[in-house]
């Protein structure tokens, strides 16, 4: 009996000590990807062809002045010291200062960042709601036609450049049909409007209560968040098929069709039950690609996103502010696969 | 094997004999069956087939292209589809599109070949010896792939052809540094499986050193599933490569290579839509083809991760 009372005790505290343990592994790990995700991009920084001292002195300053800006941006020091420097920086949120506009990068990031939100979040939806219910019945049709079909819409998606799709897209819907709006945000009417809450218009218009705004952000929204949603979709259905087409082979599937379930009770009751942990994971995944893959979108669209940003510092060589942006995508991304991996450790009952 | 048997049985039944006579007839035999599983999935073909009309294309490029790619003429500018010795119209400088997309076609392969010769091995070295050797190098080693990993693609190809200039050479490489980790993640788990089996064991009991066993035993049982990978990823490489250059930094102009070629069309989309319309297609095309033939192979060679 005490023996008995004794291992139950064990086995209660075991997985509590257990998980600590794989918390602690896990901080460590992502502490450590994001220290060498800082030190790649600081690397990056230092071996631009661009000399930071002459971009913020000018050409005709004096050697002394020259001098005096070297030191006080610490490059006379070693390059290890150098990059504690940095990173004490980013960790006070400080990114340095724009060259072009010499305001403060984290203050435009801040600025620019809700748009992409605003259109990845938008995508991701799109992906799902049509992405999962199509995995579905492909997977539950299997080789027949429509299975087919679906795989085909998949791979078109994997196989068209976004930015060719984003063209072909605006010249129809903008320019021939007229159903959507062109590039950007708001009309030219509509700018400045609603006050910006949480800097994402559809929703600051909502709050305010301006229909004819949100309509019309809508109307602009529509047609790059669609055309993001059709990537998700080509991932987020492939992925629903092969995990539906696992669940559907077990053999807990062919008991409740011998308990005579109707057919949709085993594939939504029993079967699709069981792959939402998978499927959390995978839309995560699919929508830390889609703030990446939003770079392309954002400039056919004129999308006043973080990705537009990053690539028009680029094309001035804003060297803070392309450096700021990456590292502030990817500690996004980092968090994003970190935030996966928890929900399935979280949700999926066989892994406590 | 008598030289009259091997005079009667043909080269079908030679490839598909079970009991193979010498190492290079099990090797012959085992790519005919793969070969024959392929030639079987009408899609995987499909995808071939435009992969070898592209190399086609690009070899004879000189002979195939009605006009200089690069010749201009501005008299000539933006003319429609279908037009009198433009088959695909012209663009804003008048240059002939068919004849740049078939020139184009040379850059594309040039650049996948690249990448699909630089990435894979990086991946392949860095996967075997962390695999290998283990212990504290394959901690290190799986920690850099993983903050690679963790990078996103575009946006550190972005950063690193910022800091080493536009170029295709450079978007060559940028594209390598993001594309080697998950080469690496496949060659560690297939070391890791390969390493404790007992011909290993055998061999380094006959003296072999870690390089050998690494080179000679390891590296060859790793090939397959890295080529469907990049196979897979060829697609993923090509939009990449395009999208760099739509943006700019990838090939300068005036290279004909077909993401640029879509950003200098796109000026004028709305009314001469055919300009960044055809290069467009060509890398759907291409794309496509690769994606069809990645998924071929992958259930030739894998087939557990068919279905």
């Amino acid at each position: 009996m005490l023996v008995l009372k004794e291992n139950k005790r064990r086995r209660a505290r075991a997985p509590s000590l257990r998980f600590i343990k794989a918390a602690v592994l896990t901080l460590g790990s992502v502490a450590v990807t994001m220290l060498g995700l800082l030190f790649v991009t600081f690397i990056i920084g230092r071996v631009m062809p661009i000399d930071p001292v002459l971009a913020i002195v000018g050409e005709r300053a004096s050697q002394s002045t020259y001098d005096a800006i070297y030191e006080q941006l610490g490059l006379d020091k070693p390059i290890i010291v150098q990059f504690f420097y940095y990173l004490f920086d980013i960790i006070r949120g400080d990114f340095g200062v724009s060259l072009l506009n010499a305001r403060p990068v984290s203050e435009d990031i801040a600025r620019v960042f809700p748009a992409t939100m605003e259109l990845a979040t938008l995508g991701v939806f799109i992906g799902i709601i049509l992405g999962v219910p199509l995995g579905v019945i492909a997977a539950v049709n299997r080789g027949s036609w429509i299975d087919q079909v679906v795989r085909v819409i998949a791979l078109v998606g994997y196989s068209m450049p976004i930015f060719w799709l984003g063209l072909i897209g605006l010249l129809i819907f903008y320019g021939i049909l007229g159903w959507v709006s062109g590039p950007g945000r708001l009309g030219i009417f509509y700018q400045d409007i609603v006050p910006l809450r949480t800097g994402m218009i559809l929703i600051d218009s909502l709050i305010a209560g301006n229909f004819s705004v949100f309509k019309n952000a809508f109307s602009h929204i529509v047609l790059p968040a669609s055309l993001l949603g059709y990537y998700s979709l080509a991932y987020i259905s492939r992925m629903t098929r092969s995990f539906m087409l696992e669940q559907l082979s077990a053999e807990y599937v062919t008991t409740a069709r011998v308990k005579g379930l109707s057919e949709r009770a085993v594939i939504w009751r029993h079967a699709f039950k069981n792959i939402r942990v998978q499927l959390i994971t995978v839309i995560a995944l699919s929508y830390a690609n889609l703030l990446e893959g939003s770079v392309l979108t954002e400039i056919i669209f004129s999308w006043p996103g973080i990705g537009s940003y990053i690539t028009t510092a680029l094309l001035s060589a804003d060297m803070n502010a392309v450096l700021g942006g990456t590292v502030v995508v990817g500690l996004i991304f980092i968090c994003l696969n970190i935030l996966s991996d928890l929900l399935y450790r979280v949700f999926d009952p066989r892994s406590k | 094997m008598s030289e009259l048997d091997v005079n009667q049985v043909t080269w079908r039944e030679w490839l598909l004999t079970d009991e193979p006579t010498s190492r290079r007839h099990a090797r012959l035999a085992n790519f005919y069956q793969g070969w024959l599983s392929l030639r079987g999935n009408s899609m995987a073909m499909f995808g071939l087939g435009i992969l070898i009309l592209l190399l086609l294309v690009a070899i004879f490029a000189p002979i195939l292209s009605p006009h200089d790619p690069f010749e201009q003429s501005l008299g000539n500018r933006l003319q429609p589809i279908g037009s009198e010795n433009h088959i695909l119209g012209t663009d804003s400088l008048g240059r002939d599109i068919l004849s740049r997309l078939i020139y184009g076609s040379r850059i594309t392969l040039y650049i996948v070949a690249l990448v699909a010769l630089i990435a894979p091995v990086a991946g392949l070295l860095v996967g075997t010896v962390a695999g290998y050797i283990g212990g504290w190098a394959d901690a290190v080693l799986m920690r850099i792939t993983d903050i690679f990993l963790a990078f996103p693609r575009l946006v550190l190809a972005l950063a690193f052809v910022a800091a080493l200039g536009a170029g295709i050479e450079n978007a060559v490489l940028a594209i390598s540094l993001t594309a080697w980790p998950p080469y690496a993640r496949i060659a560690r788990a297939e070391t890791l499986t390969i390493r404790s089996a007992d011909y290993i064991s055998a061999i380094r009991l006959q003296g072999a050193k870690p390089l050998r066993i690494i080179t000679k035993h390891i590296w060859p049982l790793c090939i397959s599933s890295l080529i469907v990978r990049v196979t897979l990823d060829m697609a993923g490489i090509i939009l990449a490569a395009a999208g760099l250059g739509f943006l700019g930094l990838g090939a300068q102009p005036p290279s004909p290579e077909w993401g640029a070629m879509i950003s200098e069309g796109r000026r004028f989309i709305l009314d001469y839509w055919w300009v960044a319309t055809m290069p467009g297609l060509a890398i759907f095309t291409v794309s496509l083809a690769f994606n069809l033939l990645g998924d071929g192979l992958r259930d030739v060679l894998d087939p557990k991760d068919g279905g």
